[in-house]
């Protein structure tokens, strides 16, 4: 079929532009939009048989209305991928930038994928030990979930996310398999250096993919970069069978690029001039995580937000939550005690750790001790509060040793050193330790086996 | 005309409003919403990438419709019956397009008895034969509604497949084939003789849904929470444990990880009453957030109308629905597409009588084919807030046209207070409907006993105020010993782990005993305390934590180890009531 070319635009939006009298163009093709020697890439939005819209990656700055040439590909947007990709860094469509040679052999795929189907996966329940006490302890991550991380400025997130890819490992099981794809949208050239080269030190990760969308490249190339990047992730697993760790930074600006866009279009905007179909939008590129019966591979996957003005019910960690199995929050008043890594454990949850958890997995007492350490933690807060009002003289002395624990708890529990990875034993063992602070009588959560076998109260004085 | 899963069609004369046609070359799969001259706005139930203006659209001559036979228990569909393990033989692990497959599987021989003879007059809704689909569920074969009759041409009893017809109903002017299966459109609700009022609860083994906020069977009930409060772990759970004959559970826009989990555990797990594996009395529907939007908007449809054929049945039905929250986003993308004038937060102003046409398709009826036989279908929405905030349009609407409303309490939830059902915001409206079932079936004093714990809690509740500003020791002793009562009935009643072993379901009458020993505690302790003994005395911390820990120690079927507590607290009381004589005496 020969392609379809046509010279001037009827109208340029924002994004968007606007062909009249096309036929015979797709929902969703593929566009090449040349103007004076330079080409965009862009993709039909809507279409009638009058005129087609489209939206291009780059934007549409410095485009004008009739010299414009428009070229529609009759495909959808694809990315070529096969194993030469690993180590390989790409730009937000998933072009070569590292000035490396061309993916030669490998397949299109469309970056859209198709959606597992339910009845294909496999529950996820291989524990992976990140060798931080909080996340393994209290928020165990699992391979083949989707586990976000939501932050706010100036919060150690890319610090957290760079110590959980070093560590992370699969008890008995050597690293070889495990890649890295990594896809950076709208983030800082300094954040975007940090963690990359944080990466390539690490001797375990050898295999990362890299895809690039930084502050300063055009907005809506956003659109396409996560896509693009769990494209790639899921060829290298469910193709592949490699164990794919995916970093998706920052969620946020993903989804201002989404907003501008259908604004745009001029779409009845929902909560906060977000699209109304933002839930559906970001469950589209979430449920890309898991795994697959009888295959051997998975799709892990980090996503990194920052909260604006660290709101958790703005929609962006809204509705990220109600995706994702879980979430690793991180606090504010934490990081100004100076606690790293500063993770909030009463909001944050993962909800794959119970069937990842305990005995043949971690270590029999591991669901009980957790479920402890929260109601205790829990119940520090509540005597904080109190002591702030009547001071810490009038408190009942049960609730003197919730502030011990309390403090104990941030200082050797919470904090650890960057680099240093403790093994789930160690994690369990300290939490009970720690424990010790309490009287055996505030601990009903673990049974009384537990208690003879790991308690050891700390003496008051 | 293309817009995401709306596309608009010319030269459509002749199609109905709800019929099914195939879009394009790849035949995608849609249903006709609206009609205007000869313009159709047709919903896609697939991906639409790659359709053209032009492509061609024909009718199917057939509503959006269900089948319904032999063949639905332990299957998974997704929004419109399609079912996914036949779509994974025939396509693979990723759900491709243009593929369609038979919610049923023709080829299968099914063991039929024959119930009717030659030439008997048969009505609308009468069994007239039934087949042993599980071990735990016997499908009832019906006369389809609106078709009566005399039978002919009557099969013997024998192994068929769906397509064999069984029988043929002649009426004056009419013949129609009875076949092992029938179709039903989605749309439309079936037929049933009269509504019954409620009578009966729906048992969950959940305590604080049993003891305080029970549902009837045949009720509405609505969870609403914001995210990780624990609306499908509670989902989960009274698909497993409610005393229920079928369970129809859709996933509903939400995650794909929670319908594997389903289908991995309910063919393990035994129903407590009938001890057969769990999944033998389930269907699946899932339509999860990656999957279409359209067909999203459509599995709620679909699952009601399977729940209403097994009702007809003279069964008992509890649907699940996680989450009414994505079916409601679907209709406002969809409504969007239509450049609809919207209402409140961009929804469509008919958000309001979709929920109620859907909470209405609940209740307990008298069946169409029987005089005496009752079926019900209790549904229970979970409703997942924008922000955990209770008063945006889908909640308020929700709560209009349900009885029973389970409040998830975030901050219940984050100080892992499981399940983080609020014991204050939380109503039922069959409460007293169902005394007289609870008193007959249960104990006569039970509805007594929760109304007591409930003012526990509320006492409680108040006195945490003045906790909160000065702290619990300025409290008289009578106050902290309610707080101290408050907090075993939170720590040892209301909570309830899911995933314990012991624990996760509770019999109704461990929950009689378990609250009728606390307040027995309570009691015995408040009179001592009156009497002016310190209440150090009175909590002890072996006696606490046994009451803490009975919901473990004592499972469902050692219910007589609850004397033993019994005896246990009594003598302790007795010999503190024998040393506080002995003082007073002296
Ligand atoms: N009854 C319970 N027992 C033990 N844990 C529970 C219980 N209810 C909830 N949880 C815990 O809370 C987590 C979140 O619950 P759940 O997945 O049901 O939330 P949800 O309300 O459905 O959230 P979303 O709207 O995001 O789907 C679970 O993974 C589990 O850890
Ligand atoms: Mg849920």
């Amino acid at each position: 079929m020969p392609l379809k070319e046509y010279m001037g635009l009827s109208q340029i939006n924002g994004p968007l532009i606007f062909i009249e009298n096309v036929g015979n163009v797709g929902y969703n093709e593929v566009v090449e939009v040349t103007f004076r020697q330079e080409t965009r890439i862009g993709q039909v939005v809507q279409i009638s048989d009058k005129f087609a819209v489209v939206q291009v990656f780059q934007g549409t700055e410095g485009l004008n209305v009739n010299e414009t040439k428009v070229k529609f590909l009759g495909k959808t947007l694809q990315v070529k991928v096969s194993e030469e990709i690993l180590g390989r860094t790409f730009n937000g469509i998933g072009e070569p930038i590292d000035g490396g040679v061309d993916i030669i052999n490998g397949v299109y795929q469309d970056i859209n994928g198709f959606p597992i189907n339910p009845a294909s996966r496999m529950y996820p329940r291989n524990f992976i030990q990140t060798g931080i006490s909080a996340i393994d302890g209290l928020m165990t991550l699992i391979r083949g979930q989707k586990l976000p991380i939501f932050s706010g400025n100036g919060l150690p997130h890319n610090r957290l996310a760079v110590q959980i890819t070093k560590q992370a490992k699969i008890k008995g099981e050597e690293s070889g398999n495990f890649a890295i794809v990594f896809a950076a949208m709208g983030i800082k050239h300094d954040d975007a250096r940090f963690m990359l080269s944080n990466f390539e030190e690490s001797g375990a990760i050898k295999n990362v993919v890299t895809f690039l969308n930084l502050a300063d490249d055009p907005t809506i190339e956003r659109i396409a970069t996560p896509r693009v990047a769990l494209t790639a992730a899921e060829y290298l697993a469910f193709e592949k069978g490699m164990h794919v760790l995916v970093i998706l930074t920052d969620m946020t600006n993903y989804c201002e690029a989404l907003r501008e866009l259908s604004t745009s279009r001029g779409e009845v905007p929902s909560r906060k001039g977000y699209p109304g179909y933002l839930y559906s939008d970001l469950a589209s590129m979430y449920e890309r995580a898991g795994m697959i019966r009888n295959k051997r591979g998975s799709v892990t996957q980090i996503p990194i937000l920052s909260m604006p003005n660290d709101d958790i019910t703005h929609p962006i960690p809204d509705l990220t939550g109600y995706i994702t199995e879980g979430q690793i929050v991180l606090s504010r008043e934490l990081q100004r005690k100076g606690v790293y890594p500063p993770i909030g454990i009463l909001p944050s949850l993962s909800r794959l750790m119970k069937d990842g958890i305990g005995e043949g997995y971690t270590r029999a007492d591991h669901p009980h001790v957790s479920s402890q350490l929260f109601a205790a933690y829990s119940r520090v807060q509540e005597v904080r509060a109190l002591a702030s009002i009547i001071g810490e003289e009038e408190l009942t002395n049960i609730d003197r040793r919730y502030l011990k624990f309390g403090d104990a708890f941030e200082r050797e529990f919470l904090s650890q050193g960057y680099d240093e990875d403790r093994s789930i034993e160690e994690t369990l063992d300290l939490g009970w330790k720690l424990l010790g602070n309490l009287p055996p009588s505030e601990l009903t959560r673990v049974s009384e086996e537990e208690l003879k076998k790991y308690y050891k109260e700390i003496g008051e004085n | 005309m293309v817009n995401g899963p709306v596309v608009k069609a010319k030269e459509m004369t002749g199609v109905m409003m709800h019929e099914v046609v195939k879009v394009g070359k790849l035949k995608l799969t849609g249903e006709v919403i609206v009609l205007e001259g000869d313009t159709a706005t047709i919903q896609v139930y697939e991906e639409t990438s790659g359709l053209k203006p032009n492509e061609p659209v024909e009718g199917t001559g057939k509503l959006l419709s269900v089948m319904l036979g032999p063949g639905l228990i332990g299957s998974v569909f997704d929004g419109i019956q399609r079912p996914l393990e036949v779509l994974r033989s025939k396509s693979g692990d990723f759900l491709q397009r243009g593929i369609s497959a038979e919610p049923l599987d023709f080829e299968k021989q099914w063991d039929v008895e024959i119930l009717v003879n030659e030439g008997d007059e048969v009505k609308e809704g009468q069994i007239v034969a039934k087949v042993n689909e599980t071990s735990a569920v016997e499908h009832r074969i019906m006369v389809p509604p609106n078709i009566s009759g005399k039978a002919t041409k009557v099969q013997k009893s024998g192994k068929y497949t769906i397509d064999t017809v069984l029988m043929i109903v002649e009426s004056k002017d009419e013949k129609h084939e009875v076949k092992l299966y029938q179709n039903w459109p989605v749309r439309v609700s079936r037929p049933y003789k009269e509504r019954l009022a409620p009578s009966e609860p729906l048992i969950t083994g959940q305590r604080v849904i049993d003891t305080f906020f029970p549902i009837s069977k045949g009720g509405a009930a609505a969870i609403p929470g914001g995210f990780g409060t624990g609306k499908t772990v509670t989902q989960h759970q009274l698909a497993k444990w409610a005393d229920a004959d079928i369970i129809l559970y859709i996933g509903c826009g939400e995650r794909g990880n929670e319908m594997t989990e389903v289908l991995e555990e309910f063919p393990k797990l035994m129903d407590p009453r009938s001890g057969k594996p769990l999944m033998e009395r389930t269907i699946l529907i899932a339509n999860t957030s990656n999957m279409p939007v359209s067909a999203r908007e459509a599995s709620i449809y679909t699952g009601v109308t399977i729940a209403e054929y097994f009702r007809d049945m003279g069964y008992n039905v509890a649907l699940m629905a996680d989450s009414t929250s994505r079916w409601a986003e679907a209709l406002r993308e969809i409504s969007g597409r239509l450049e609809e004038m919207p209402a409140e937060e961009g929804f469509p102003p008919y958000l309001s009588s979709r929920i109620a046409e859907f909470y209405e398709r609940a209740g307990r009826v008298r069946i169409l084919g029987s005089e005496d036989q009752n079926g019900s279908i209790s549904i229970i929405g979970a409703v997942s807030p924008p922000g955990g905030d209770f008063s945006e349009p889908v909640t308020t609407h929700t709560k209009r046209f349900v009885r029973c409303f389970w409040a998830l309490d975030k901050s219940l939830a984050n100080a892992r207070h499981y399940p983080s059902i609020s014991w204050l915001d939380s109503y039922s409206e069959y409460t007293t409907e169902l005394v007289d079932w609870f008193e007959q079936n249960v104990d006569p004093n039970f509805s007594k006993l929760s109304k007591r714990a409930m003012s526990l809690l509320s006492e409680d509740n108040n006195l945490q105020q003045i906790i909160k500003l000065v702290g619990e020791d300025v409290l008289p002793d009578d106050q902290k010993l309610i707080v101290r009562v408050a907090n075993i009935l939170k720590v040892g009643y209301l909570q309830q782990s899911a995933f314990s072993d012991v624990d996760a379901f509770c019999d109704m009458h461990k929950q009689h005993e378990m609250l009728r020993i606390i307040l027995m505690y309570y009691d015995r302790a408040n009179s001592l305390i009156s009497k002016g003994v310190a209440i150090s005395e009175v909590l002890e911390e072996k006696i606490v934590n046994t009451l803490m820990r009975m919901k473990e120690t004592v499972s469902n079927d050692k219910l007589e180890y609850f004397k033993q507590i019994e005896q246990t607290i009594r003598s302790f009381f007795d010999s503190l009531d024998e040393k506080y004589e002995k003082v007073k005496e002296a």
